[in-house]
C-alpha cells in the first residue's frame, strides 16, 4: 500500500518534512553542494569527497547535501555553509585544497572567509527576518546577478536536495497536486491554466491552457502527456537543470496535466547524453510511487497515472513534437505534417500533449498559487518568467530565470555583468541555432515572446549567446546553419538539400570567395526554406542567417567586396598590424607568436612580418593595450 | 459527410476524411506530386505538392492536409510556383542529368516535373553525391545518385509487402535509402518483390534485366494473368520485337497493381531455349513395346534393327508428339492401372499454376472419372 492514502496524509507529511527541515537547520551544520552537471563539470565531485574527507578526519557531525544548478554556473564548484540559526553562505570556485580552511574556519570556528565567499541566503526554508545576515556579505537578493531574477522553475534549483523527497515535500512540493485532485475538477485545471496565460516553454509560445483544453476534448482513449526534455541547442542547458535540480516539479506538474486531459500514462522523453538527469527522474519517479503519488488510485482520488522515461538518442530533431513522438514510438526520429495535431493524433495515433520541462515545471506553482499570481508577472502578452541559459562573451555565464518584459539590457548588464575584458558587445543570439541575432541598437526590446519574434529573433526555449566585437557574423551564422543542417532529419527537400546550398554559399563567402549575387542567393534559399520546409527545423534554419544579414550586412559586404573580415575571424581574409603609438614594446606578442612573425626592440614598438605571420591571433590574444589592430589582408608579396 | 472548400476559386465539396490532394484530384483539379502515391500513406516529404492555404502559416502539403470545411486552397499561386520550382532546383543540384541515357526516362517523375516548371538546370554548384552504383542482385540495380529521398520504396515495401527491409539511414543532406541494417539489398530481408521499383519515380531503383532493352514508349504493354500461382495477379507485359523486357503489376481484383518476385522477374523462362513447346512422350510408349526394365537392358527390336545399344538409348528418349497421341497414352496407362489395382491406386496432384476452372476439372476427373479421392494441390508455387 502507498504510504499517502488520502490529502490529508499528504498535509500531515508536508508538516513533518518541514519540522525535520527545521530540526536539521537548528540541530547540525549543513553544506551544500552543487552537483549538477555543472559543477561536476567544474570538479564538484572531488570538493564533495573532500569535504567528506575532511569530516570525518575531524570527526564533525555535519550534512552534506548534494543540491541542482543554483544558476552561477561561473562560479561552480559552489560550496553552501549553513551553520545552525545562520544564514547559508555561498563560496565560489571552491576547490578541495580550500575545504580544510573552510571547514576549520567557517564549520568550527564560526567565521567565514570574505575573500571566498560570494554572497548569503536565508537558511533553507527559513523566513528572511528571522535570519541574522552575516556582516559584510551581500546576500543573494543584492547581488547584481540574482537582484533582478525571479524564481518559479528554478525555485528549488540549489535550494533543495534533488534526491530527497521528503525536501520537495517540505518545499510545498506535491501540495499543488493534492490542491488538484482534492479540490479541483480537471475542466477547472485547464481553466486555471488557461487563466494564468502561460505560453509553451519550449519555444513556439503557444498558450499551454488551450493546449490541455484540446486534448482533454479530443476523442480517444487512452490519452497521453509527454514532455519533451530533447534540449538540443548548442550552449543551452535549462531543462538539464531542471530536471537535476527539481526533478519532483516536473513529474508534479505531468500528473496535473495528466489529471486535466484525462491521461492515465506518460513519458518523459529526455536525451540520453544527460544521464544524471535520468538518474535523478528514475530516483524520483520511485520515490513518488512508494509516496503513492504516481501509480494507482493517487491520493485516493480514484484517478491513476505511470511515468515512462524514454531515452532520446541524441538528434536534435526529436525536439519537434512529432518527431519525438516517433521516436518514442521506435521510428526514426522524423517530424510529420500537422494537422493532425499531437492533441488529436498522437503518440500511437492517440490525444497527446506535450509540453517543455520548465511548462511543466512551472504549472505546480501555477495551480497552487492561482493564476492571478501567475500572470501578474511578466507582461500581459507573456506571463510569467523565461529561463535562459546565459553563455558566450558574457561575465555571469549561467542559468537565469526573470520575468518577461525585461530589456535584453538588463539581462546581458545587470544580470550578465556585461562582455568581460572590456570588448564591444555586438549581437545576442536569443532562440538557440534556430533563433536569430540582435545587435546593440536592439538591446531594449523587452524579452518576451512576441516583441521577440517581431524584432527578428525568437523566444526559442531559452538559450542565450552574446557576442563581443571579436565574433564575426558570418562565421557566427556559419556556425548555426552547419548545426542545423547536419541536425536536419533529411525528410522533405528544402531542408535536407536548401540548408547545405545554403552552407555551401556561406562558405563562399567566409573565405572571400562570395559575390554580390550570393547574398541574393541566401536571401532567396531563406525565404523558400521559411515556406517550404515541413517542420520548424527547416522553417527556422535560415534564421540566424537571415538577422544577421538584416542587421550586419556591412559585414557580409565587406567579405564579400574588400575581402576582409573585420572581426579577424575568416582565415585569410584578414592581418593583424602593431598599432606603433600603442606598442610600449613589452614583449609579450613577441614571445606569444608561435612563427617570430614579430620583432622588435624591448621597450621600442614591434612589428609584423607579413610574410610569416599564419593569423593564429595569439598576439591579439595576449595584447591588453590594444595595440594590435585587424585590418584588411595585405598580401603577400615575394621580395625581389 | 461532405465539406465545401474553394479550390483556385472553384467551389467544390470533399467528403469528411479526405485530403485537399484526394479532394481536387476527384474533381480534375492536377496538383504536382512527386513523394505522394495513391496506394501509399501520405508522407508530405517532398514539398512538391505544395498549396496556398489562407489562413495556414507557411505553405502546406496537399497530400496530407486534411479537406475541412470553408478552406481556400489555390494551386498554382506564384507563391506557390516559386517554392516548386526552388525544390526541383534543389533536387537537380543534386542530381545527375544523364536523361539522355537514363533507363527511366520518359518515365520519370522528376523529368516530367521538370518539364512542367521549366527547371533546365540548378543555380547552384555545390557538393553532389557520388554513390557507387550497386547492381550485385540480379534483379533490382541501385543507382543511389538519382534517388530523391521519396520514400516511396520505404513505405511500399513496409505497407504494401510487409518486409520493411528498406529504411532511410544517416541524416540531413548525407541521408540515403539503405537495406537491411545499411548492407545490400540481397543480405536483408528483402524478397525482391520489386514493389519498390514499382513506385520509384526515378531511375534510382531499376530491373535489372530491363536495362538497354527500351525505352518505356517502344514497348507495346499487354495484359495478362501470371501463371506462377493461384492469387492470379494481372500483370502488365512490356513487349519490344516480340520480347518480353519488362512485367509489371497490372491493375487487377486480386492484386491492384502489386506483384511479387515470380510475376515481376520470373519471366525468363518464357523465350529460354529449354522451354517444352510440345508434349513429349518415351519412345517405348510410342512404339508400343514393354518398358525396359533399365537403361541398360537390351530389348528385342520389333523392327529387326541390328544396332541394339543405339536402339536401348533410342527407347528411353523423350520423343515429341501430338497431344491426342500423348493423352491416349496417358488414358490408356490409368485405365490400365485403375482396372487391375483399383481406383485408389491412383492419385491426382494438381498445380497452382492452372486456373480454377482447370483444377475444379482435375478434381471432377479424379472422382468421378478415376473414382478417389486422392486428389490433392501444391497449393502455391
Amino acid at each position: 500500500m502507498p504510504e499517502l492514502k488520502n490529502v490529508a496524509d499528504l498535509a500531515r507529511l508536508h508538516a513533518t518534512t518541514q519540522q525535520a527541515r527545521e530540526a536539521r537547520r537548528t540541530a547540525c551544520p549543513t553544506i551544500y553542494v552543487g552537483t549538477g552537471t555543472c559543477g561536476l563539470a567544474a570538479g564538484a565531485g572531488e570538493v564533495a569527497q573532500a569535504i567528506r574527507q575532511e569530516l570525518s578526519a575531524r570527526q564533525i557531525e555535519a550534512e552534506v547535501l548534494g543540491v541542482g544548478c543554483i544558476g552561477m554556473c561561473v562560479k561552480e564548484p559552489l560550496v553552501d555553509i549553513q551553520l545552525p540559526g545562520r544564514p547559508r553562505v555561498t563560496y565560489a570556485n571552491v576547490k578541495p585544497d580550500m575545504i580544510p580552511r573552510l571547514i576549520e574556519e567557517h564549520l568550527m570556528n564560526g567565521q567565514i572567509i570574505p575573500k571566498w565567499a560570494m554572497g548569503q541566503l536565508p537558511a533553507d526554508g527559513a523566513p528572511p527576518e528571522t535570519q541574522v545576515g552575516e556582516p559584510g556579505l551581500p546576500s543573494y537578493a543584492e547581488l547584481p546577478f540574482y537582484r533582478k531574477q525571479v524564481r518559479i522553475a528554478l525555485k528549488n534549483c540549489g535550494m533543495i536536495n534533488p534526491e530527497s523527497i521528503d525536501e520537495y515535500i517540505a518545499a510545498d512540493g506535491y501540495q499543488a497536486l493534492g490542491k488538484a485532485l482534492s479540490g479541483m475538477s480537471p475542466d477547472e485545471v485547464v481553466d486555471e491554466m488557461k487563466e494564468s496565460g502561460l505560453r509553451g516553454r519550449g519555444g513556439a509560445g503557444f498558450l499551454t491552457g488551450i493546449k490541455w483544453e484540446f486534448c482533454r476534448r479530443a476523442r480517444g482513449t487512452p490519452k497521453y502527456v509527454i514532455c519533451n526534455a530533447d534540449e538540443g541547442d548548442p550552449g543551452a542547458f535549462m531543462d538539464r537543470s531542471v530536471l537535476e535540480g527539481d526533478p519532483h516539479s516536473v513529474i508534479e506538474g505531468m500528473t496535473i496535466a495528466a489529471y486535466a486531459i484525462g491521461a492515465q500514462e506518460g513519458y518523459i522523453y529526455c536525451r540520453a547524453e544527460y544521464p544524471l538527469a535520468i538518474a535523478r527522474l528514475k530516483k524520483a519517479i520511485a520515490q513518488a510511487h512508494v509516496h503513492g503519488l504516481l501509480g494507482e488510485n493517487i491520493l485516493g482520488s480514484g484517478f491513476s497515472f505511470e511515468l515512462h522515461i524514454k531515452e532520446g538518442a541524441g538528434a536534435f530533431v526529436c525536439g519537434e513534437e512529432t518527431a519525438l513522438i516517433a521516436s518514442i514510438e521506435g521510428k526514426r526520429g522524423e517530424p510529420r505534417p500537422r494537422p493532425p495535431f499531437p492533441a488529436v493524433s498522437g503518440l500511437w495515433g492517440k490525444p497527446s500533449n506535450v509540453n517543455n520541462v520548465k511548462s511543466y515545471g512551472m504549472t505546480p506553482q501555477i495551480i497552487l498559487n492561482g493564476a492571478d499570481w501567475f500572470s501578474r508577472i511578466g507582461t500581459s502578452g507573456s506571463p510569467g518568467t523565461a529561463v535562459f541559459a546565459l553563455t558566450g562573451k558574457i561575465k555571469n555565464t549561467g542559468l537565469i530565470e526573470v520575468p518577461m518584459g525585461i530589456t535584453l539590457r538588463e539581462i546581458i548588464y545587470d544580470v550578465g555583468g556585461g562582455t568581460p575584458r572590456n570588448k564591444h558587445f555586438k549581437a545576442v543570439q536569443t532562440g538557440g541555432p534556430l533563433g536569430g541575432c540582435l545587435p546593440a541598437s536592439a538591446l531594449d526590446t523587452p524579452v518576451d515572446f512576441d516583441s521577440l519574434t517581431e524584432a527578428d529573433a525568437t523566444m526559442g526555449s531559452g538559450g542565450m549567446i552574446v557576442v563581443d566585437q571579436d565574433t564575426c557574423m558570418v562565421e557566427f551564422a556559419k556556425y548555426f546553419l552547419t548545426f542545423a543542417s547536419a541536425e536536419s532529419c533529411g525528410k522533405c527537400v528544402p531542408c535536407r538539400i536548401g540548408g547545405q546550398r545554403m552552407l555551401e554559399t556561406l562558405t563562399c563567402i567566409s573565405e572571400g570567395r562570395g559575390t554580390p549575387e550570393d547574398l541574393d542567393g541566401i536571401e532567396y534559399i531563406s525565404r523558400n526554406m521559411k515556406e517550404g520546409s515541413l517542420c520548424a527545423l527547416g522553417q527556422l534554419t535560415p534564421g540566424p542567417v537571415m538577422s544577421s544579414l538584416r542587421f550586419f550586412r556591412q559585414e557580409y559586404e565587406a567579405h564579400i567586396q574588400d575581402e576582409f573580415c573585420p572581426a579577424g575571424v575568416c582565415k585569410g581574409l584578414f592581418s593583424y598590424e602593431i598599432i606603433e603609438a600603442n606598442c610600449p614594446g613589452c614583449g609579450l606578442c613577441l614571445k606569444a607568436c608561435p612563427d617570430g612573425a614579430i620583432s622588435g626592440e624591448k621597450k621600442k614598438p614591434h612589428v609584423i612580418d607579413h610574410l610569416k605571420c599564419i593569423q593564429c591571433g595569439e598576439c591579439y590574444r595576449v595584447c591588453n593595450l590594444g595595440a594590435i589592430e585587424v585590418i584588411p589582408l595585405k598580401k603577400k608579396e615575394i621580395p625581389a | 459527410m461532405t465539406v465545401n472548400l474553394t479550390i483556385n476559386g472553384q467551389k467544390i465539396q470533399a467528403e469528411t476524411g479526405q485530403t485537399v490532394l484526394q479532394a481536387a484530384r476527384a474533381v480534375g483539379i492536377h496538383i504536382p506530386v512527386l513523394c505522394e502515391h495513391p496506394a501509399l500513406p501520405p508522407d508530405g516529404a517532398c514539398r512538391i505538392c505544395l498549396v496556398e492555404i489562407e489562413k495556414q502559416r507557411g505553405l502546406q502539403p496537399a497530400c496530407t492536409f486534411p479537406a475541412t470545411e470553408g478552406l481556400v486552397i489555390s494551386t498554382h499561386s506564384p507563391r506557390v510556383m516559386d517554392s516548386r520550382k526552388f525544390t526541383l532546383e534543389l533536387l537537380i543540384s543534386d542530381h545527375p542529368l544523364d536523361c539522355m541515357t537514363c533507363e527511366a526516362t520518359g518515365d520519370c517523375t522528376l523529368q516530367d516535373l521538370a518539364y512542367e516548371y521549366g527547371v533546365k538546370d540548378s543555380r547552384y554548384q555545390g557538393k553532389q553525391h557520388n554513390y557507387p552504383l550497386d547492381a550485385s542482385n540480379p534483379f533490382i540495380q541501385v543507382e543511389r545518385n538519382k534517388c530523391i529521398l521519396c520514400r516511396r520504396c520505404v513505405r511500399a515495401c513496409s505497407h504494401i509487402n510487409g518486409v520493411e527491409a528498406i529504411s532511410v539511414f544517416y541524416r540531413g543532406f548525407n541521408a540515403y535509402i539503405g537495406f537491411g541494417a545499411d548492407g545490400r539489398m540481397q543480405d536483408s530481408s528483402c524478397e525482391f518483390c520489386g514493389s519498390c521499383v514499382a513506385v520509384c519515380p526515378t531511375g534510382a531503383l531499376w530491373p535489372k534485366m530491363s536495362i538497354g532493352k527500351g525505352r518505356p514508349w517502344q514497348v507495346e504493354k499487354v495484359d495478362t494473368i501470371c501463371s506462377y500461382c493461384g492469387v492470379g495477379c494481372k500483370l502488365s507485359l512490356h513487349i519490344r520485337d516480340n520480347q518480353i523486357i519488362r512485367v509489371e503489376g497490372a491493375n487487377g481484383p486480386a492484386n491492384h497493381g502489386w506483384t511479387c518476385v515470380k510475376g515481376r522477374f520470373g519471366y525468363d523462362y518464357v523465350h529460354h531455349p529449354d522451354r517444352v513447346l510440345t508434349p513429349r512422350v518415351r519412345r517405348y510408349l510410342l512404339e508400343g513395346v514393354k518398358k525396359p526394365e533399365n537403361r541398360e537392358s537390351r530389348i528385342e527390336n520389333s523392327k529387326g534393327g541390328t544396332n541394339l545399344d543405339s536402339l536401348v538409348s533410342n527407347f528411353w528418349d523423350w520423343v515429341e508428339t501430338d497431344w491426342d497421341t500423348a493423352l491416349n497414352i496417358v488414358a490408356e496407362k490409368l485405365r490400365t492401372k485403375r482396372d487391375t489395382h483399383g481406383p485408389d491406386s491412383i492419385g491426382v496432384l494438381t498445380s497452382a499454376k492452372c486456373t480454377n476452372e482447370e483444377n475444379y476439372l482435375m478434381n471432377k476427373f479424379a472422382r468421378q472419372v478415376i473414382g478417389t479421392n486422392n486428389i490433392d494441390h501444391c497449393a502455391r508455387l
